[in-house]
């Protein structure tokens, strides 16, 4: 059984694909938890104590982010995937864009996993800052804070995914 | 994990809901312009200035205290209601288990107006209104505990309780009690059951609560029990299996004759024994007055983790801790009879 065979025979533009595909949607899952879960919060605390309803959408709006994050890469991805011709291919071609594929899959997996579990985490504390800050409203700046950081973990996925990205071109010129 | 972060889904917003009414809860400035008020018309207007808000606006009449329990146990009433229909699923469930408790004590309030022939409809007028059930007015025709059964009960949700209950002798006022501690025990176990199966936050958080609610009942029984003919194996019978007594504890307290031995059971658990012991601050508290003020605590804390179940069951029982309280408040001033009126179990600061 030759892993290697099978691996070869799907082409890149699989991986590359996929990687699109999978980045939007897990980043897309990942903001909305993270939004339902705020948002509902912020209409059950808002009934008793509607001072809350405007502020309370910043933590919604770092939900959204990570949507923006997921599409963002979803683009870059994208534009590259170029047509390269696979029969007159020189193999040092041919080996840059199967990489290239390999990259573009994997940049999608990280941006989409990182706003994943950044939007599940922005979505259960902005929760629970919508709820203490509608018994308490001095609670509500402390908690952003924590929001804040937890909004950055979906920054990173993005950064690494552009540096993944970075240096790779699909394409008949690709080296 | 993520089963928590689907809670959100059907009841995020009911969660937040339950935690704006909850922060209605009267605080401790609140009582202390209560336990100040003269008559009762200032209670009212005390009343006014927190969440309860207009809710004696349309009384007619003169204001009396049975009038202001009534009209705050419909305001519980309301909040719950609006809850409970917009709930479903799990939540839907969980909310009917906390109804069970107020219905088995209609049952067995109507059932003590029955043996002292007492007309229908004033018992009816007693009932809890959580806990009512369409074939309350047919209890009148049951005169044993099988004729209850196959009459009543068998359509109500308190049926699959009742299977221990069952003989052919006639009610009395001793069977009475142990139909109610009986039925009780069930329903606790069973409920326990269920937040066992929902597992997670809900299952963690309702095990305390209803672990002290089955130790409360298995000490109260067997103090009450002291110098009545309950025999000690049917006294046996009546503990509820859910709590942190269970197996030890209930053998021991099975066996003791006097308070000094159910003292020396409640030794073996740190928060028990502080509850038995004489806590030196000179105020003279009885042991259902700790009880009450070791399940406010367990139930202020149940507020402290989100996304489970928890928070409703504690919500109502605060709102019933609350009620009691401005009723003993109304009554002392009612009665000008101040000397105790600070005897309220505070709940929040």
């Amino acid at each position: 059984y030759d892993i290697g065979a099978v691996l070869e025979g799907f082409s890149p533009y699989l991986w590359a694909n996929l990687g699109v595909g999978l980045g939007i949607s897990l980043s897309v899952l990942g903001a909305a938890i993270g939004i339902y879960t705020t948002g509902a919060s912020i209409l059950g605390g808002g009934v008793k104590a509607p001072r809350i309803r405007t502020k309370n959408l910043i933590s919604i709006i770092f939900c959204e982010a990570v949507a923006i994050y997921g599409i963002i890469m979803a683009i870059v991805i994208s534009t590259s995937v170029v047509h390269f011709d696979e029969a007159t291919a020189s193999e040092k071609v041919l080996r840059a864009n199967y990489k290239a594929g390999y990259s573009f899959f994997a940049a999608g997996l990280t941006v989409g996993f990182c706003n994943l579990f950044c939007g599940v985490c922005v979505g259960v504390v902005g929760s629970g800052a919508a709820l203490a800050d509608a018994q308490n409203g001095t609670l509500f700046v402390k908690i952003l804070i924590v929001e804040i950081f937890a909004s950055a973990i979906g920054l990173f996925g993005v950064i690494v995914a552009i540096l993944q990205t970075a240096n790779v071109r699909m394409g008949d010129k690709a080296d | 994990m993520f089963s928590e972060s689907m809670f959100s889904v059907d009841a995020g917003y009911l969660e937040g809901l339950a935690r704006g009414f909850k922060g209605g809860i009267l605080k401790k400035t609140d009582y202390y312009n209560l336990t100040q008020c003269e008559t009762l018309e200032d209670l009212k207007l005390h009343l006014q200035s927190t969440d309860y808000g207009h809710f004696l606006a349309n009384e007619a009449g003169p204001l009396t205290v049975s009038v202001i329990e009534e009209r705050l146990k419909e305001k519980l009433i309301i909040e719950f209601n609006h809850l409970r229909t917009q709930a479903t699923g799990y939540l839907a469930e969980f909310m009917d288990y906390i109804t069970y408790s107020y219905m088995i004590d209609n049952v067995v309030l109507l059932l003590s107006g029955i043996l002292h022939d007492r007309p229908i409809k004033e018992m009816l007028a007693k009932c809890h209104p959580m806990g009512t059930f369409e074939q309350m007015e047919a209890i009148h025709i049951a005169t044993t505990t099988r004729e209850l059964y196959d009459a009543v009960l068998v359509d109500t949700p308190l049926a699959p309780y009742f299977a221990d209950c069952i003989n052919e002798e006639d009610l009395n006022e001793m069977n009475i009690e142990i139909i109610r501690n009986t039925l009780y025990k069930a329903y606790l176990e069973d409920f326990s059951a269920f937040c066992q199966q929902i597992g997670g936050t809900t299952a963690e958080v309702m095990q305390e609560v209803l672990a002290f609610e089955a130790d409360r009942r298995a000490f109260m029984i067997t103090i009450n029990s002291f110098g009545t003919e309950l025999l000690k194996e049917d006294r046996k019978k009546l503990y509820p299996a859910c709590g942190r007594l269970y197996p030890g504890g209930l053998e021991m307290l099975a066996q003791a004759e006097e308070v000094e031995q159910v003292k020396l059971v409640a030794d073996y658990f740190a928060e028990y024994r502080v509850m038995f012991e004489d806590d030196g601050t000179g105020m003279d508290k009885t042991l259902e007055d700790k009880f009450f003020e070791h399940e406010v605590r367990l139930n202020v804390r149940a507020f402290m983790q989100q996304f489970h179940y928890g928070v409703f069951y504690s919500l109502v029982k605060l709102k019933e801790q609350e009620i009691r309280n401005i009723i003993w408040i109304a009554e002392c001033v009612s009665q000008r009879h101040r000397a105790k009126i600070e005897a309220y179990i505070p709940i929040l600061e």
